[in-house]
């Protein structure tokens, strides 16, 4: 096959013509075969996965995080304000503000070029800015599934005797988690796809390694539909899981 | 009736679907304003005696030469404070389309989409610094150099680096697409360069200690270099290489007029005296 491509790319540079199956071989081999350039896909999509992975842990738990913060707030009983939460629940409310006022390109490039400056772990850096861009897009869809419980709930748990933490942990927060499964899976994809936009800060994920091969073969098409190809199968692993996770979540459901 | 009415509302909404083609982002430079002072004096002469060519090249845009540029380049491409682009790039390509009796356009983009621009004949033709090499002239066709470049090598004051040799196992800056990233990744490895979109995000991370190096073309260092305190050039150059403009891959047409036009400009003197108006002799 690489003796094959050797000849026909010989011919491409004598001025010949090539019919659409060899222009096509041609392509596809110096896009994916070409000197392994497959492993430099491959190293993409495993950066791709890392920083979607560490992006969502730190998103949950800071979405999580921001949400009890600012559901307790809501619920105190009124007159009885304490007054750490509310400073806590300003925090949070400042931080979803600014991170949902502000474009992500934005963030990664102020994370980049002004806070972590001098970092050279361009991937980690993107991943942090990735974890906190998500965290205030999760905590918002927690806050809804925690709010969305009916507080009857609340009120019969207290009056059994439990605390608040308690009545929190062991009634409400499962029956939310089954609300806001679908929307989160909605913005875990988003993230695995908003994680090819750390190319511009130097992350050598998959959209890096296609534009490096495109930058060597002048050939932009079979790179990119490549690339695309590989994000959408993740998408799908990603949707197939969740979907599965929700039909064992639904066991015991009468709805 | 219902089938005529039909009719000119599908063929209504094909129009106005075509109206759409038109890129949003450009800029009409006037070849007056891009050509050199010397020349404008003889503007309308020029132009009359230019017509009999501008009937045989036929353009992206009838009546407009569209050039593909990365204006993040200086002193070849920039941008001034008013949204404008300047530069020799700029002004070559405006005393180009003059002789050929064309309009001057210039649509700004990173400098891997500029090359892939008029490879695709979204421009007429592509002028960036862009380097001749044998890969690039597989997929497109270069006019006759009209400058000569150099890949340098800027680091921080007090670098240990001071030749090219140095460089390996550092962490190397370079533009996205350009002939210094090429050759760093094939002499240094993938692993050790980093591609920035444009050459001065790429001297920003220097600044910050983000990268050890930039390998750039030299006339944007000494830019760069001027206007950041705490780097240097090194004496030693990385590479030696020709600039040309690129056209189309079989486009001899426009080729041949663009070469016609550009030993013109040498013969006359314009091209040394642009040349000498942003880059000051040493």
């Amino acid at each position: 096959m690489e003796a094959q491509f050797e000849a026909l790319s010989e011919l491409v540079k004598n001025g010949q013509k090539l019919n659409f199956g060899q222009d096509f071989f041609v392509k596809f081999y110096q896009a994916f075969l070409y000197s392994d350039r497959w492993q430099q896909y491959i190293k993409g999509v495993g950066t791709t996965l890392l920083v979607t992975a560490i992006a969502l842990v730190l998103g949950v738990v800071l979405g999580a995080i921001v949400a009890m913060i600012r559901v307790g707030y809501a619920q105190q009983k009124p007159h009885h304000r304490n007054p750490i939460l509310g400073i806590f629940n300003a925090v949070a409310q400042v931080y979803v503000t600014v991170i949902r006022g502000t474009p992500m390109m934005v963030q990664l490039l102020i994370m980049s070029m002004v806070i972590f400056a001098s970092s050279r772990n361009f991937t980690m850096v993107g991943a942090l800015a990735l974890g906190i861009n998500s965290g205030a897009y999760v905590s918002e869809i927690i806050r809804g599934g925690l709010m969305a419980v009916d507080p009857g709930q609340m009120e019969a748990g207290r009056s059994l005797g439990l605390n608040y933490m308690t009545t929190m942990f062991e009634i409400i927060i499962p029956q939310a988690i089954r609300s806001i499964l679908p929307a989160l899976g909605n913005e875990f994809i988003m993230l695995l796809k908003d994680s090819s936009l750390i190319t511009v800060i130097g992350g050598k994920e998959l959209l890096y390694a296609a534009q490096g091969i495109m930058n060597r073969t002048y050939e932009p098409m079979f790179p990119l539909l490549g690339v695309a190809a590989t994000y959408l199968v993740l998408v799908m692993l990603f949707s197939a899981l969740l979907a599965k996770f929700e039909r064992r979540l639904a066991q015991s459901d009468r709805r | 009736m219902k089938k005529i009415t039909a009719l000119m509302l599908s063929s209504a909404m094909m129009l106005s679907l075509a109206a759409c083609g038109g890129s949003a982002s450009t800029e009409t430079v006037s070849s007056e304003a891009a050509s050199s002072e010397a020349a404008s004096s003889e503007a309308v002469s020029t132009e009359e005696a230019a017509s009999a060519d501008a009937a045989a090249v036929t353009t992206v845009n009838a009546g407009k030469l569209t050039m593909s540029t990365n204006a993040a380049f200086p002193p070849y491409e920039m941008t001034t404070d008013n949204g404008d682009f300047e530069g020799i790039d700029i002004e070559v390509a405006g005393a180009i389309a003059k002789k050929l009796g064309l309009e001057l356009q210039v649509d700004d983009m990173d400098f891997d989409a500029a090359l892939l621009a008029a490879q695709n004949g979204k421009s007429d033709m592509v002028m960036a610094g862009v380097t001749v090499t044998d890969e690039r002239l597989k997929v497109m066709d270069f006019s006759d150099t009209y400058a000569e470049g150099i890949q340098s090598i800027i680091v921080p004051e007090g670098s240990d680096i001071a030749t090219a040799d140095d460089l390996s196992g550092k962490a190397i800056g370079t533009q996205r697409g350009t002939t210094g990233y090429l050759y760093c990744t094939d002499d240094f490895g993938e692993e050790n360069v980093i591609a920035y979109d444009d050459g001065l995000t790429a001297v920003q991370a220097l600044n910050n200690g983000q990268v050890d190096a930039v390998v750039i073309d030299n006339a944007p260092a000494q830019e760069f270099v001027a206007a950041n305190p705490g780097l240097k050039i090194l004496d030693t150059a990385y590479a030696q290489e020709d600039y040309a403009i690129g056209v189309a891959k079989g486009n001899t047409q426009l080729l041949d007029a663009i070469n016609g036009a550009l030993e013109e400009l040498q013969a006359d003197g314009t091209l040394q005296a642009i040349v000498d108006k942003y880059i000051t002799a040493e």
